[in-house]
């Protein structure tokens, strides 16, 4: 390189600064932003994988307004989310407070509350799948035999089988949580609780005027992970339903398991494409909204 | 778990019985009835939480007969059902697949997240802000919107069914990028300038210099990107036809449907699947929650 060496220091730092970006910015177009326009483009197309494409106009979306499996499917993805969002947040929360004062073997609790999020969710939802058979196999049933408690459908229900497979998806994720709510309780200064204690003030207002709000960056944090990973569940529901994907009626089928039938059982390519703009708009609009829900919040 | 509840210096109580352990060097010395039964509380709901683990390894080790029995010790535990399911070798093959890719994806990630996470954080140049919000969008952009493209992308190309094909969409993060970026923040620049006067140039001043400043948020991306790699299933799923091309998460599921209801086997594959990554956590446990801790918080 003979100019290489004519080149000031600032000119210098410019050829090797995009040098190093070279490979990544070729990775990002092809694989990230070439993909995403094409989701876009395929979801005003028809296709089936074989043949040609052909333009639809806004055909597919005027499908997906008037399928009723969709707004089956809509539901089912919301029902994850206004489910197991709050119940996540709650027991996590309630598990780090009392974990976080809690010296004995502290450790060895944190590890028993943190193992399952190391687990894969497929293998945990076939477990899962086992505790939930009816008598005489399925643990769950058993334990409510030997109690002589009735037993209960849990796969076989359109009611119980939605909440039946978020349980597992609550479960694997309550480690991560409970460890990032204790850190964000580790970073509040300890001089607030004392001058508290000082005033004499109880656990109560403890809680709700000094612990909550600090930990309000923890808890938008937690909300916004959490919501994103429900809204796309997947891995749990299609172990836990390989009989009957979806099932039963579709009543545990989230959007992103009628994406996955759409394109790679139906090969309805364009179809599958406008459910994943869909899915895309969903996501966008529940981070911002809770961003914004959350923002507004903390400046009462 | 309320009823443990506690009161925070009441001025009614008794200092005795203000116990708070928040007040961090204040705890009372002698545990009181509050705090131990916190404590039991705590540690019933930590075996609930890895009941389901035990549970899968107590029933991979017992007889088929014995699976409608609840008790966790099996009456006489054998290992039958892993010579069973190991035969036929395909769960070898699958973790040989799973493992090659998870650690080609790993290397690759931290090679390329914390080189552009270093560009876009010491140097200055035009294009740098484009670059950064480019990068910062993907973030918005779910898998599933992408699996599409990427399917017809390896139809058109021939990558459906190799490893390739499975791993090109992970092998850089936009999550990876700005984690590295955040730590290089903290590397002073007056390191950078001086390895500049002892002639080293740029990519060795990364290599050398600045690399090894950021071991901890190195590991910590590592362990994300490979536990995300090996519990990965929706695209290896897609992009996977044969059974000598499954990961593990995708084979464990076709052997679930294959053997149907004997749970016992269906335990033993989850069992072979999760043990792994459950025995590397309990070796480095501090290490890897201090790394999700980092990369959760950060990230």
């Amino acid at each position: 390189m003979p100019g290489y060496k004519n080149l000031s220091i600032r000119q210098k730092q410019i050829v090797w600064a995009w040098a190093f970006l070279a490979v990544p910015v070729v990775f990002y177009v092809v694989i990230r932003f070439y993909p995403t326009g094409s989701a876009f483009v395929t979801s005003f197309q028809e296709w089936n994988l074989l043949g040609t494409r052909a333009w639809t106009g806004l055909e597919n979306y005027e499908k997906l307004w008037n399928d009723p499996v969709f707004w089956k499917v809509f539901r089912n993805t919301f029902a994850y989310l206004i489910i197991g969002t709050p119940f996540s947040l709650v027991i996590s929360f309630v598990i780090a407070y009392h974990l976080d004062k809690t010296r004995f073997m502290h450790g060895f609790l944190r590890m028993l509350y943190f193992l399952p999020f190391m687990t894969s969710a497929v293998a945990m939802a076939w477990i899962w799948r086992w505790f939930y058979q009816p008598v005489p196999v399925g643990l769950f049933n058993n334990f409510l035999a030997s109690l002589g408690i009735p037993q209960i459908e849990f796969l076989n229900s359109t009611t119980n089988a939605l909440p039946s497979i978020l349980a597992p998806a609550v479960w694997a994720g309550l480690g991560f949580q409970v460890i990032i709510f204790m850190a964000g309780l580790r970073a509040i200064p300890v001089t607030y609780y004392e001058a508290a204690k000082i005033d004499g003030v109880g656990w109560w207002t403890v809680l709700t005027r000094i612990t909550l709000p600090l930990l309000k960056p923890t808890i938008v944090f937690i909300v916004v992970f959490s919501s994103i990973g429900f809204l796309r569940i997947f891995d749990h529901v299609f172990n836990m339903t390989t009989n009957n994907p979806g099932g039963p009626l579709n009543s545990t089928k989230p959007l992103v398991l009628m994406i996955y039938e759409t394109a790679f059982s139906d090969f309805d390519m364009g179809y599958a494409a406008a459910q994943t703009v869909v899915l895309f708009t969903i996501l966008l609009v529940v981070s911002l909204l809770q961003l914004w829900l959350l923002r507004g919040d903390a400046t009462k | 778990m309320s009823i443990v509840s506690e009161r925070v210096g009441n001025p009614a109580t008794p200092p005795k019985a203000t116990s708070d352990t928040v007040f961090a060097g204040r705890a009372p010395k002698q545990a009181n009835m509050g705090q131990i039964l916190r404590w039991l509380i705590l540690f019933l709901g930590g075996l609930l939480m890895v009941a389901p683990i035990a549970y899968m390894i107590s029933t991979s080790l017992k007889w088929p007969h014995e699976i409608y029995n609840v008790k966790l010790i099996p009456d006489e535990p054998h290992l039958e059902n892993y010579t069973y399911v190991l035969e036929d070798g395909r769960f070898y093959l699958w973790f040989l697949n799973s493992i090659i890719i998870a650690l080609i994806t790993t290397v690759c990630n931290l090679f390329f997240d914390s080189l552009v996470g270093y560009t876009l954080c010491k140097f200055r140049f035009p294009g740098r802000y484009i670059v950064f919000i480019a990068i910062l969008s993907t973030l918005m952009i779910p898998t599933e919107m992408l699996v599409i493209p990427w399917y017809m992308m390896s139809q058109a190309f021939g990558w459906l069914d190799s490893y390739w094909g499975i791993m090109f969409p992970g092998l850089m993060t936009a999550f990876g990028t700005f984690l590295m970026k955040q730590f290089f923040e903290s590397v002073p620049d007056d390191f950078l300038e001086a390895a500049r006067i002892d002639g080293l140039n740029e990519f060795q001043i990364w290599w050398k210099v600045a690399m090894p400043l950021v071991k901890p948020a190195l590991a910590a991306l590592a362990i994300f990107v490979f536990l995300g790699n090996w519990t990965a299933f929706l695209w290896p799923l897609i992009v996977t036809n044969s059974v000598e091309m499954y990961t593990v998460p995708v084979g464990l599921s076709s052997f679930g449907d294959e053997v149907d209801v004997a749970w016992e086997l269906i335990a033993t594959g989850a069992a072979i699947s999760t043990l792994p990554t459950l025995i590397v956590f309990l070796i480095f446990q501090r290490f890897i929650i201090r790394g999700v801790v980092m990369a959760g918080l950060k990230g």
